[in-house]
């Protein structure tokens, strides 16, 4: 059965705190963070963005199964909305740097924050139908949210990558489906560097319609309840709203709570319910059920329910740091050293 | 083949500094004018031109060869004129070819010249062709300046036991303090110890002070047969050797970055073939365009165990009875033309080994020796001048 | 001035995952990759394969870079440094995601992928191995 063969993930080690953001605009910052529930946000070095970040998630993928050859993977996808090239793809170099080139497919995809998840859709479709014996897909990104604005105080970066296939798998997926609509809560039109969101219309009718459909939806096709899960990842572009509805759904916050990143790392976009699903991997036992619910604006969802295998017991997590290892090497950043990083601060013109 | 023996006749220099209203052509063809007027030769008599000059990026001008024979008036004569890169050593590399030209009969009159106008570019630039001295793939291209490299040498000195840090920021007390004596030097104050200590880094350990400047200058000398030499001046010294080492581009590769192999062979080869040992040289013009090259230089070339120790005890300066070394004021002092800078060496040798160096005048001084270096020691030459 | 993109995507191997060579000859591993041998010259003609290199190893002397200009402006200051990888050879480049105070001879790093220059803001981003801190 297709599944998860092994798994991959990293956040830069940067942090800056919402006080600190709302220091430099005159607003409550730590209100907002309150209010978001987001307690800090990562931010990329400046010499890093969705390649190397994907390619280090990859590799770590690639350290815990080190009996897989990098040459048996036919597809790569890399999922995200800050993809360094607008026409150049980010999966070809990833690809490479993984040594997994040149008999395969890449592709860099684009669903606002639920392209990642897309990806394993994609690999699973691939590896099912015996096209591919193994397929990547990565969620990443190096969000960005317009100085000031409220996007500010939860758009990060990070990412994670997943090595599908159909043997050996640490975690199976019993099915995937989605639930798409269009809704335009939130978008970037193509040159602009950032993104415009709808305000409060992208809660209920956007994230909230989309997110609790798809995932009542496969419990209805699985025929399970919430108290069938161990753990249930959601999207979490901060820490209210899949908190908010893990409730409507029926989910307890010890369910929710191990795939629940936002509130330590923001919002990770693409990277979101990869690094939440990684997180709750980090520490799952056989036999754990697991339902996740992605959500990319513009509108969709893709749910998943996954079942974690015997293997994960022989399975070579440590050859690659695990994420609560990853979250505990921070170095806290002040809003000067934050512009700087993210070339927000104008530099001489070059010749 | 029987080589002949070669003397140089004269020697001249521009001052060095940021000479704003100069030209890369009205430097190079000054330092011509002052080295023939020395060598009392009017302009017919040479036939050949050697120039180093290490970057057309500096001034977007090629073809440095043509521009220099034209501007100094040898364009109608049709004389060879040939133009030399070796990064820092492209002066050291000029001279040799200038000595073999007239040593191998090819040539019988021959200027050599050094130019660099380094001004005309903005710093961060002039910082980039400094960089493309070192692999540009794989040092620069990696993120690494030609300072940090030396930075890194310089920690690895202090790590293993052969350097303390106030012994190598001495190296730049020493040319500071000589540097007041030259009139053409671009500083002529003496600097505290501290002051290298303290000022602000360009690459850790180093500081601003351990490096030499940006600098526009030229230099030239003429050479002849020895045999001739009277013919044209009774100021004429000569040259006891010359030779020149490479090594790898990159500093990685080497098996020890706190030494440069390419001096040690050059010097060992200048040594034999002038028929001495770095105990006979009196007066040395070592490389020193960071702090812990000219220490370096010292231990390689022989003339002192630990480098930076002399020159931290005051044994190099020109009146301490020792090895003198960098009277001029050095590359730190004097300034860093890159092009003219292995020929300003010369320069200065001549100038102490004729006893016409003024306030900065080595007793005695028999031999001289000049090593210049391209890169972290990638071309190295080592030049023996002896007085007659 | 910027260079065709080509120069960069030829170094790859190199850039992105450290691949030397070996002279199958002496057995000599060389970094960056060499098609001919320094020390067996003639005799290891035709004898080097590609090698790939450790990623890990150890820092052998750095600095701390306060000079640069184009992309490598933004990352100033930064330490840059030799490393004795774990198969003996050194390799140049920077040391990232590190405090300064933190960095000393010996040092245990790994190499990962990060941006190294690009060129120009419309230009090819070059990606390459700098060294973290392997704890």
């Amino acid at each position: 059965m297709v599944g998860i063969v092994s798994y991959g993930a990293y956040v830069p080690r940067y942090r800056i705190k919402p006080d600190e953001i709302g220091r430099v605009w005159g607003a409550d910052g730590a209100g907002m963070g309150k209010g978001l529930m987001i307690t800090q946000k990562s931010v990329p070095a400046p010499d890093e963005d969705t390649v190397t970040i994907a390619t280090t998630a990859a590799r770590d993928m690639l350290e815990r199964v080190p009996e897989v050859d990098p040459q048996d993977i036919g597809a790569v996808y890399v999922g995200s909305e800050s993809h360094p090239y607008a026409v150049k793809p980010t999966a070809s170099i990833v690809a490479e740097a993984i040594g997994a080139t040149p008999a395969m497919t890449a592709a860099d995809l684009e669903f606002a924050c639920k392209a990642g998840t897309a990806g394993i859709q994609a690999g699973m479709g691939l590896v099912a139908s015996g096209m591919v014996k193994y397929a990547v897909a990565i969620g990443a990104d190096t969000s960005q949210g317009a100085p000031g604005d409220a996007l500010e105080y939860s758009a990060s970066a990070g990412g994670a990558a997943y090595l599908i296939g159909n043997e050996n798998c640490i975690a199976t997926i019993n099915k995937t489906l989605s639930f798409t609509t269009d809704t335009p809560d939130f978008w970037r039109r193509e040159g602009m560097m950032y993104p415009v969101h709808g305000g409060r219309f992208s809660g209920e009718p956007a994230y909230f319609r989309h997110v609790t459909t798809a995932a009542k939806m496969m419990m209805e096709a699985m025929g399970t309840t919430p108290a069938d899960y161990n753990y249930v990842v959601l999207h979490q572009p901060n820490g209210k709203f899949p908190t908010r509805a893990a409730k409507m759904l029926g989910f307890s916050d010890e369910q929710l709570a191990p795939g629940l990143l936002t509130p330590y790392i923001g919002n990770t976009y693409s990277g979101a319910v990869p690094l939440g699903l990684a997180h709750v991997l980090d520490q799952a036992k056989p036999g754990d059920r697991i339902l996740v619910a992605s959500y990319g604006s513009g509108a969709g969802s893709d749910a998943f329910d996954i079942t974690v295998t015997e293997n994960i017991a022989t399975y070579k997590r440590d050859n690659a740091p695990v994420l609560d290892k990853l979250l505990a090497n921070v170095v806290y950043v002040d809003y000067a050293v934050y512009a700087k990083y993210k070339n927000t601060i104008k530099m001489p013109e070059e010749e | 083949m029987k080589m002949r023996e070669v003397a140089v006749i004269g020697a001249g220099s521009t001052k060095f500094g940021e000479l704003w209203g100069q030209s890369f052509r009205a430097l190079g063809l000054e330092a011509g004018m002052k080295a023939m007027a020395s060598a009392n030769l009017a302009g017919d008599e040479i036939d050949a031109i050697y120039i180093g000059n290490m970057s057309s990026r500096l001034t977007k001008q090629q073809h440095i060869d043509a521009l220099v024979a034209d501007y100094t008036g040898m364009a109608g004569k049709h004389i060879a004129s040939t133009s030399i890169e070796a990064g820092g050593a492209s002066g050291g590399v000029a001279f040799r070819q200038g000595v073999m030209a007239v040593a191998s009969g090819m040539h019988d009159v021959v200027i050599v010249g050094g130019a660099e106008k380094m001004t005309d570019l903005d710093d961060d630039s002039v910082n980039e062709v400094m960089n493309a001295t070192t692999d540009a793939d794989w040092e620069a291209g990696m993120g690494l300046s030609l300072t940090s490299l030396y930075a890194m040498i310089a920690r690895r000195m202090v790590h293993e036991g052969l350097a303390t840090r106030e012994e190598i920021a001495a190296c730049a007390y020493n040319s500071h303090f000589h540097g007041q004596f030259n009139k053409d030097a671009q500083f002529r104050k003496e600097i505290k110890l501290d002051t290298v200590l303290r000022a602000g880094p360009t690459a850790e350990p180093l500081t601003m002070f351990d490096g030499a400047p940006i600098s526009d200058g030229a230099s030239a000398v003429i050479l002849c047969p020895l045999e001739d030499a009277k013919k044209y001046t009774d100021n004429y010294v000569k040259v006891a050797a010359t030779a020149q080492a490479s090594d790898t581009l990159a500093l990685f590769q080497r098996k020890s970055i706190t030494e440069f192999e390419a001096t040690k062979v050059a010097a060992q080869q200048a040594y034999a073939a002038a028929g001495i040992t770095a105990k006979d040289i009196n007066v040395a013009e070592v490389h020193d365009d960071y702090t812990v090259a000219g220490c370096m230089a010292l231990q390689d070339l022989g003339l002192y165990k630990n480098g930076g120790k002399a020159f931290l005890e005051g044994c190099t300066k020109f009146d301490a009875g020792k090895i003198a070394v960098n009277t001029s004021g050095g590359l730190k002092a004097k300034g860093y033309p890159i092009g003219a800078a292995g020929v300003s060496q010369i320069v200065e040798l001549y100038q102490q080994l004729t006893n016409n160096a003024g306030d900065r005048q080595v007793k005695d001084a028999k031999y001289g020796l000049a090593q210049s270096v391209g890169g972290t020691g990638s071309a190295v030459t080592v030049s023996i001048l002896e007085a007659m | 001035m910027a260079m065709v993109s080509a120069r960069e995507w030829r170094e790859i191997p190199g850039r992105y995952n450290l691949i030397g060579s070996k002279c199958e000859n002496c057995g000599k591993i060389f970094f960056p990759s060499r098609s001919f041998c320094p020390d067996c010259r003639r005799a290891g003609m035709g004898k080097m394969v590609p090698f790939n290199m450790s990623r890990k190893g150890e820092v052998y002397s750095f600095s701390i870079n306060h000079d640069a200009s184009g992309f490598n402006n933004r990352m100033m200051p930064y330490a840059v440094a030799m490393i004795k990888n774990d198969d003996g050879v050194l390799i140049a480049g920077q040391l990232v995601d590190v405090e300064f105070d933190k960095i000393q001879i010996g040092m245990r790093v790994k190499a990962v992928m990060r941006k190294l220059n690009e060129d120009g803001e419309a230009g090819v981003i070059h990606y390459g191995f700098k060294f973290v801190p392997d704890e």
